[in-house]
């Protein structure tokens, strides 16, 4: 007899509560992680309120200089302002992150909804692809894209867009399938609906709301690949200010000048980290609302 | 508050096996309402106490705590709970863990997710033996097959190595009675134990409780449905609100019911109170309301000898709008099989043929497995059928394509036994109303969409307020979602989307099996007149023959996908002819 069973339905009430009242962790974590986005984004759009300078302005008698007042995070071996660098990189790294996610999104949206729809020969073709695309760790297949088409900012994002593909497809499959012989669809066939309505009033929707979250993660983790492409000199090219180009560069004066590596690391990490608790929050929002 | 210190009528000398005085349990902040506040009562070896009550009542909560499994914000209060004389009031989990299966046993009403799934059934019932007992395996294992003998199960070898996925519902059932008389406790509590159960499966685990008892095992039923109960419990307690309201020997608390509580759940079963009859009366109603076993008996013996029932004078229906056929569905020879794992096909419906006259109420009722879902699914549709027929106000509806037929959707309006998973999860209850009626109503020549769509449309507005007042929910309603609603709540909401076409059909699958007692009495009610004001013509589906005799014209009997037996209700149910029927009658729950 489960012990567990009698508690959780005890437990009903106690549930209810915490479902609306949030620990107050976590609510200060979506206030910090909104706070950033925020600041991230202002960035990405107008760089030059946040950081009025010149990213690529050279000054070779500041080579090299730490953290100090008039250079907040040092500068490089041009003596270019790593703080202005940073807050110009922001756009690109965005963009290839909400582009890459798109692309596969969109990419996971057709073949998901083609397999769920169809069904049959396709719905067996479309897996049997997925399959054997998933055979491959994302980045090898995102390395196997920039291999054929050389690297390079537009082919680093296809690439990235490509890789995540296959995941969302399958997510998208197996929600659709759920949907489409819920309750609540076949009560709408009952009613009269025609079946072009229940798929624009019911299945999609149903479908592609969950996706919203999926892909508010999958931005942090798109933008992880790209600059570990750029790292690898195989997305932006130096001297473009982009974190992973940046972080690149930094590599070689590691043990003399951290500040070259380390704020263009902790920008990837807060973008990640802040993708992430949004996303996260945005999912507790749908499971509660 | 009136707590009647209850004794036994007649106890050997002794401790009683249980006796609860002043029993109070609260949640969360002390500040907050107990949700079981100062009750007592006593249970004497081999008899049985009903405690019963609506869902929200408490029942359950008092049961638990019996057991120590309140929870762990629970604040437990009493001046005495003891079992067999011994004090279990503030024991430690550690001790309490000793006391349960030896002292008093639990068993619940979902066997399904009370046993695991991925362990044998044998296994699951020698645990509290291997727990609290320094039997040798092989004596486990030889008491084990004692056990599932003495719950009537048979062939024990086979059955405690299957898992509880492989075992019918009432299988299940007698499993998790077995492991909780492994150690023949002194107090057997039983949960809604039957709640889920066929009625002729439900009748088997009450005869198997009532042995039990006779055994001088003290058992606690717990449960909201007091037909059900009334057949093995010596003595009942009527819950609301946390506290007893009425306690006394069954047939008292049942005969003469004080409590306006009370008289509410008697009138509230459904079973022998003839068409038309009220069964959720007006709770403030004084003391007039016809709920004395009397007068049920009466009034099943009138209902039984002719339809003319005197009890309340049903108000003469609508006159039938003048169009159509009087046969408004026909099904003829309706035939739909499943292939099954090893490529065997299973007929779920086998020549299948009725009429619903229109106007009247068609009850088909039928076990788990009857096959009366399918015929559900395909009446509305959703299937076609291999070989027969569906008509639809006379005209052909199962034959054409889907297309042809969206025309007349309609006519045919549907309710469902999971009212929740009929909604679209995202869509508030104006929403859902809101499409239903855009459905029914006039198209834009342009576009040939739903004239009555935009938000603010006034009429749509209208009609969407005027559906909420048909089904009595509340316009504060409109913007919850249907996962915020109760029980019966949503099953009206799924009513009114029903009616949003004007549909001259209702099909109703099951649509009360979910509720409780006198939420059920409310929905049949309200069935019942909206049947007559707007001349519908009701297929309802039930596995419950008491709901079905309370609303149908007439009865058709399904059994392994045939309709066995079909005839008019008060000649079905005055002599039924098919031993299966027979079977069937005699298991429906009743007030003695």
């Amino acid at each position: 007899m489960s012990d567990l069973e009698l508690q959780a339905e005890l437990g009903l009430g106690a549930r209810r509560q915490g479902a609306t009242r949030r620990p107050r962790r976590i609510a200060v974590a979506e206030g910090l992680a909104g706070a950033v986005a925020l600041f991230l984004v202002l960035s990405a759009v107008m760089p030059q309120l946040v950081a009025p300078g010149d990213p690529l302005a050279i000054d070779p008698l500041q080579a090299f200089q730490p953290p100090s007042l008039p250079h907040w995070f040092g500068t490089d071996e041009s003596g270019r302002d790593l703080y202005t660098r940073v807050v110009h990189g922001t756009g690109n790294s965005l963009l290839i992150g909400v582009l890459a996610t798109t692309i596969g999104l969109g990419l996971g949206v057709l073949l998901g909804t083609l397999a769920g729809m169809l069904g049959g020969f396709v719905d067996f073709t479309v897996n049997r692809v997925l399959e054997v695309l998933f055979a491959f760790p994302g980045l090898l297949l995102a390395l196997l894209v920039i291999l054929i088409y050389g690297p390079g900012v537009a082919t680093a994002t296809i690439a990235v867009g490509l890789s995540t593909a296959p995941g969302y497809a399958r997510i998208i499959r197996a929600q659709l399938v759920q949907v489409r012989s819920s309750a609540f669809v076949e009560a709408a066939t009952v009613q009269g609906l025609t079946p072009r309505r229940i798929l624009a009033r019911h299945i999609l929707p149903n479908t592609l709301a969950p996706l919203l979250v999926l892909a508010t993660l999958g931005v942090g983790q798109a933008i992880v690949w790209a600059t570990a492409l750029s790292y690898l000199g195989l997305g932006a090219q130096p001297p473009a200010a982009e974190w992973g180009a940046m972080l690149s560069a930094g590599r070689t004066y590691i043990t003399s000048a951290w500040w070259m590596s380390f704020f263009p690391g902790l920008f990837i990490v807060l973008t990640a980290v802040t993708a992430t608790t949004l996303g996260r929050a945005i999912e507790r929002r749908m499971r509660h609302a | 508050m009136s707590a009647h210190p209850v004794t036994p009528a007649a106890g050997p000398a002794g401790p009683p096996a249980l006796r609860v005085r002043n029993l109070s349990v609260g949640f969360g902040r002390s500040g907050a309402d107990p949700v079981v506040s100062g009750i007592s009562f006593e249970v004497a070896a081999g008899e049985c106490l009903a405690i019963v009550g609506e869902s929200g009542s408490g029942k359950s909560v008092t049961a638990r705590t019996l057991l120590g499994l309140a929870g762990a914000d629970a604040r437990v209060q009493a001046d005495e709970m003891s079992i067999a004389g011994a004090s279990v009031l503030a024991l430690s989990e550690a001790s309490w863990r000793r006391r349960r299966g030896r002292d008093v046993g639990l068993v619940l009403q979902d066997a399904l997710s009370s046993l695991d799934p991925l362990r044998p059934v044998g296994r699951e019932i020698a645990d509290s033996l291997r727990l609290h007992t320094t039997l040798a395996p092989a004596e486990r294992s030889s008491r084990v097959l004692e056990l599932l003998d003495s719950v009537g199960l048979p062939d024990g070898e086979l059955r405690s190595r299957q898992r509880s996925g492989e075992l019918s519902g009432g299988q299940r059932q007698r499993a998790l009675i077995a492991s909780a008389i492994a150690l023949d406790p002194p107090l057997l509590i039983a949960d809604e134990p039957t709640t889920a159960l066929d009625v002729t499966v439900q009748a088997q685990i009450l005869e198997l409780l009532e042995r039990i008892k006779r055994r001088g095992t003290a058992l606690i039923l717990i449960s909201h449905d007091l037909a059900v109960v009334s057949r093995i419990a010596d003595r009942v307690a009527v819950m609301s609100n946390g506290r007893i309201v009425e306690t006394g020997p069954t047939h008292e608390v049942l005969g003469r019911p004080r409590h306006a509580e009370t008289r509410a759940m008697v009138a509230a079963v459904p079973a022998g109170k003839p068409r038309g009859t009220l069964l959720a009366a007006p709770r403030a109603a004084g003391p007039a309301a016809p709920a004395t076993a009397a007068a049920a008996a009466a009034a099943a013996a009138a209902s039984a000898a002719t339809s003319a029932a005197t009890a309340t004078p049903r108000p003469a229906r609508a006159a039938a709008p003048d169009i159509g056929p009087a046969i408004v569905l026909e099904a003829t020879g309706l035939t739909k099989g499943f292939r099954m794992p090893g490529g065997t096909r299973l007929l779920a419906v086998d020549d299948v043929s009725f009429r619903l006259e229109r106007g009247t109420t068609l009850g088909i009722v039928g076990e788990s497995g009857s096959g009366k879902t399918t015929t559900a699914r395909l009446v509305l549709a959703l299937s076609a059928p291999d070989h027969g027929e569906v008509r639809v106000l006379g005209r052909p509806w199962s034959s054409v394509s889907e297309q042809d037929r969206r025309p007349l959707r309609t006519s045919v309006g549907a309710i469902y036994q999971d009212a929740l998973g009929s909604f679209d999860p995202r869509l508030s209850v104006r929403d859902i109303l809101r499409h239903a009626v855009a459905l029914d109503g006039p198209r834009r020549p342009d576009t040939g969409r739903p004239a009555l769509f935009g938000a603010h449309n006034g009429e749509a507005q209208a009609r969407v307020a005027e559906l909420l007042d048909r089904v009595r929910l509340s316009p504060a309603l409109l913007d919850r979602r249907p996962l915020e609603l109760s029980g019966g709540q949503r099953q009206r909401v799924g009513i009114a989307r029903a009616l949003a076409s004007r549909p001259q059909i209702l099909v109703c699958d099951e649509p009360v099996s979910a509720l409780d007692v006198g939420v059920q009495a409310q929905v049949l009610d309200l069935l019942d007149e909206l049947q007559r004001e707007l001349a519908l013509s009701l297929l309802f589906i039930s596995h419950d023959l008491g709901v079905v005799q309370h609303v149908s014209d007439r009865v058709a009997v399904m059994n392994e996908g045939r309709i066995v037996e079909q005839a008019d209700a008060p000649s079905f149910f005055a002599s039924p002819t098919h031993p299966y029927t027979r079977r069937l009658l005699s298991a429906v729950p009743r007030l003695p």
